[in-house]
């Protein structure tokens, strides 16, 4: 390609990671995805926010239907063009990403933040070779030409750890394992060095052993290219080790956001609390009963009243199912949970059994001022659904 | 009521080699043909399931833990070796009296959506086994159907007449457990049963089946990766790599002191979930061998940190190195024997 093309290409200045290294490379601030559908307006994403400082891993937790997939997604405007509504801020290296129109974040998709899908079976093209998958962006973004870009290619695939690439880069996804097919979509990913990856369960339908390489080899190119990722799961076992910052979800919401380490030391929330418990552990001896979560994550057309989590938390009260709690800071830094009766140290989302809930006695009265308002100032999602929101905006 | 036998057990006459055994493999070799070569998927491999115990199958994608699951009920033949179900040798059965012996061993599969038809109604779906077998009359089947949805956890109010798309990933599961116990199984083989689903699912999913089990007294072989949770559910674990049986031994045991290295490698892949948590093993490196062409002697050498030049020129047998504990290993961690890292 011409020089022209990839100056043309380039039109829409990112600044270099120098000049504004003091900022967030992602803030997001009260983000809404509302999906309109014919039972009433499904609420995915409902008052999200949320910081992504350069080279940072943020894991985002939850499980199927909490609202997580919706949420990266809307962070990099991959949502459908019809009967949705987004609200709210994303802020990316200096641009407004909700503002930008299609032709400039096609500049942004693959060039400065990119996605690893979780099945890559479906996220490849199947009747097209790799190595032209990989290449599609090179040339696109970086103006390479046929021969460069195919090289980049090679480089790339040896790079994620794929043996013989050059004999790799000519065969289809069918050709390739699952593990493998996933390290394609890793370096299609990072094809053109973008700041941010968003990694929406890429290890899930893989082998734990597989997993684990996977995801050692996305730290390890991270950490080589500085860049920041988005880590997605159900499993906080996956986040435990590889993210800086953990967002856990339920329906919806951020419930509880903390540095890695304060989440599973001082976890305030009964959700994520539960979570951790839910996982089987290997130092377990065989036959431990899990403490598994009763239910399922409520349905975001009509989320119960009060704390969304209540109705499956062992610990909730009256004023769980009443008063919807807001994010507030624990005594950790960059700690914010929402629940009116958060746990101390240690505590189990479950009660001992046999004994009836007891946790008002112990539990300490909410603390702390609340720094997000659970509810829109006005109804962001003009919609025939307004049960259970304000007024017109 | 129809023709067919009342009850599938009148087409089983328990032939008893000691009751005790559900399950006896020996030998048990399946081969697939692709084009010119053959592949083994399962090579020699032989363990015992005894009643009410729970044997954990486990290794990476491609170990042969599958086919072997499919062995078992004999939906895969087997090339050569034979599986004694009950005292009876599947492989020496009738195509009838197979079928009716496949009433008593059931499957449960990875995805449990694309395993129940998306156009029939629940209670339909989950009445069919006994409509195949001509077991009771419509009224009774209903009543049983409503017993056995209960006993997973599903309202059959609600449920009955609704149609598996309506269902989230872990309520179909649960509902392929009711259809599979509906004849009365007395093993259960559960292939990759809660791959699919989210942790706070899987956990679910894994109680109910330790609930059904000491219910029913079922017997159970439980297929999967995650060793972790292999031996919560498990008795024994036998370790399964490109084909061959490389341990056998009690769940604790085997987490408490594996002897062969992949097993160890294996749990070391597992994510802890615990920030503090550190392990002194290294994860699995480089991928699993092409089954076409596998590696001579043990086929983990080219994988083992502990590969020593007799791993490659032979190959290792499976061998008691403590009471109970069977490993395929020259160099057995935690013994005598083992090589220096």
């Amino acid at each position: 390609m011409s020089p022209g093309r990839r100056a043309r290409d380039r039109s829409l200045e990112f600044p270099d990671v120098s000049e504004v290294s003091s900022n967030p490379l992602l803030e997001v601030d009260d983000l809404r995805t509302a999906f309109r559908t014919p039972r009433g307006t499904l609420r995915a994403v409902d008052g999200v926010s949320l910081t992504v400082n350069r080279g940072e891993t943020l894991g985002v937790v939850g499980e199927s239907g909490s609202g997580k997939t919706v949420l990266s997604r809307s962070i990099m405007g991959l949502l459908p063009a019809r009967d949705v509504v987004r609200s709210g801020t994303v802020q990316f290296a200096g641009h407004e990403m909700t503002a930008l129109p299609l032709s400039d974040l096609r500049q942004v998709w693959g060039a400065e933040m990119s996605m690893i899908f979780q099945d890559p079976m479906t996220a490849l093209n199947p009747v097209v070779r790799v190595g032209r998958q990989i290449t599609e962006s090179l040339r696109l973004h970086l103006g390479l030409d046929k021969q460069e870009a195919l090289a980049t290619a090679v480089e790339l695939l040896r790079s994620v750890g794929i043996p013989s690439p050059e004999e790799r880069v000519r065969s289809y996804p069918f050709q390739l394992s699952g593990g493998m097919r996933q390290r394609v979509m890793i370096a299609i990913a990072l094809a053109c060095s973008p700041r941010l990856v968003l990694a929406d369960e890429p290890t899930t339908g893989l082998d734990v052993s597989v997993q684990a390489q996977i995801l050692d080899l996305l730290a390890s190119l991270q950490r080589e290219r500085h860049m920041a990722v988005i880590l997605v799961t159900h499993d906080l076992g996956v986040v435990a080790k590889r993210a800086d910052h953990i967002a856990v979800m339920y329906a919806g919401r951020i419930v509880e956001r903390a540095p890695t380490r304060t989440l599973f030391a001082h976890t305030r929330m009964p959700y994520t609390r539960a979570l951790m418990e839910s996982i089987p552990r290997l130092s377990d001896a065989s036959g431990t009963r899990l403490r598994a979560i009763g239910g399922r994550p409520p349905d975001l057309i009509n989320p119960p009243a009060g704390c969304r989590f209540a109705p499956r938390c062992a610990l909730a009260q009256d004023k769980c199912r009443e008063e919807e709690p807001m994010l507030q800071p624990s005594e950790h830094p960059d700690h914010l949970f929402a629940c009116w009766f958060p746990l101390a140290d240690g505590q189990s989302a479950s009660p001992p059994a046999g004994t009836p809930v007891t946790v008002s006695a112990a539990a300490p009265t909410p603390v702390g001022t609340p720094v997000a308002a659970p509810d829109p100032v006005g109804e962001p999602f003009p919609g025939p659904d307004t049960a259970d929101g304000g007024g017109p905006a | 009521m129809t023709t067919t036998p009342a009850t599938p057990e009148a087409a089983t006459p328990a032939a008893a080699t000691g009751p005790d055994l559900v399950l006896d493999v020996d030998h048990l070799v399946v081969e697939f043909r692709t084009g010119k070569q053959r592949v083994q998927a399962v090579s020699d491999v032989s363990f015992q399931v005894r009643r009410g115990e729970t044997l954990g199958l486990v290794g990476e994608s491609g170990c042969g833990k599958t086919t072997t699951g499919r062995a078992l009920v004999q939906v895969q033949p087997a090339t050569s070796g034979t599986v004694r179900f009950e005292g009876r040798d599947l492989g020496s059965l009738s195509a009838g009296e197979l079928r009716a012996t496949r009433t008593r061993m059931q499957m449960i599969f990875q995805d449990p959506i694309s395993s129940l038809n998306p156009r029939r109604r629940i209670r339909d779906i989950v009445a069919e086994p006994l409509v195949i077998w001509g077991i009771g009359t419509p009224d009774e089947r209903q009543e049983r159907v409503r017993t056995m949805l209960e006993s997973v956890g599903i309202d059959p109010d609600t449920a009955g007449d609704r149609r598996p798309q309506e269902f989230s990933g872990g309520q179909c599961q649960r509902i392929s457990i009711a259809r599979a116990l509906m004849a009365n199984p007395s093993l259960l083989i559960c292939d990759e049963p809660v791959s699919a689903l989210d942790v706070s699912v899987q956990a679910q999913i894994l109680n109910l089946l330790a609930d059904l089990k000491a219910e029913f007294g079922l017997t159970m072989v439980f297929i999967a990766h995650d060793l972790a949770v292999v031996k919560n559910v498990s008795d024994r674990v036998a370790v399964m790599y490109l084909g061959k049986l490389v341990e056998l031994t009690g769940s604790d045991e085997l987490y408490r002191s594996p002897a062969h290295p992949y097993t160890e490698a294996l749990m070391a892949s597992i994510p802890e979930p615990d920030p503090e948590h550190t392990t002194d093993h290294q994860g699995l490196t480089g991928e699993l061998p092409s089954p076409l062409d596998p590696p001579s002697g043990c086929r983990f050498r080219t994988r083992c940190p502990y590969a020593q030049d007799r791993c490659a020129a032979e190959e290792p047998l499976l061998r008691e190195v403590r009471p109970g504990h069977q490993v395929a290993c020259h160099f057995p961690l935690g013994t005598s024997e083992a090589a220096p890292a």
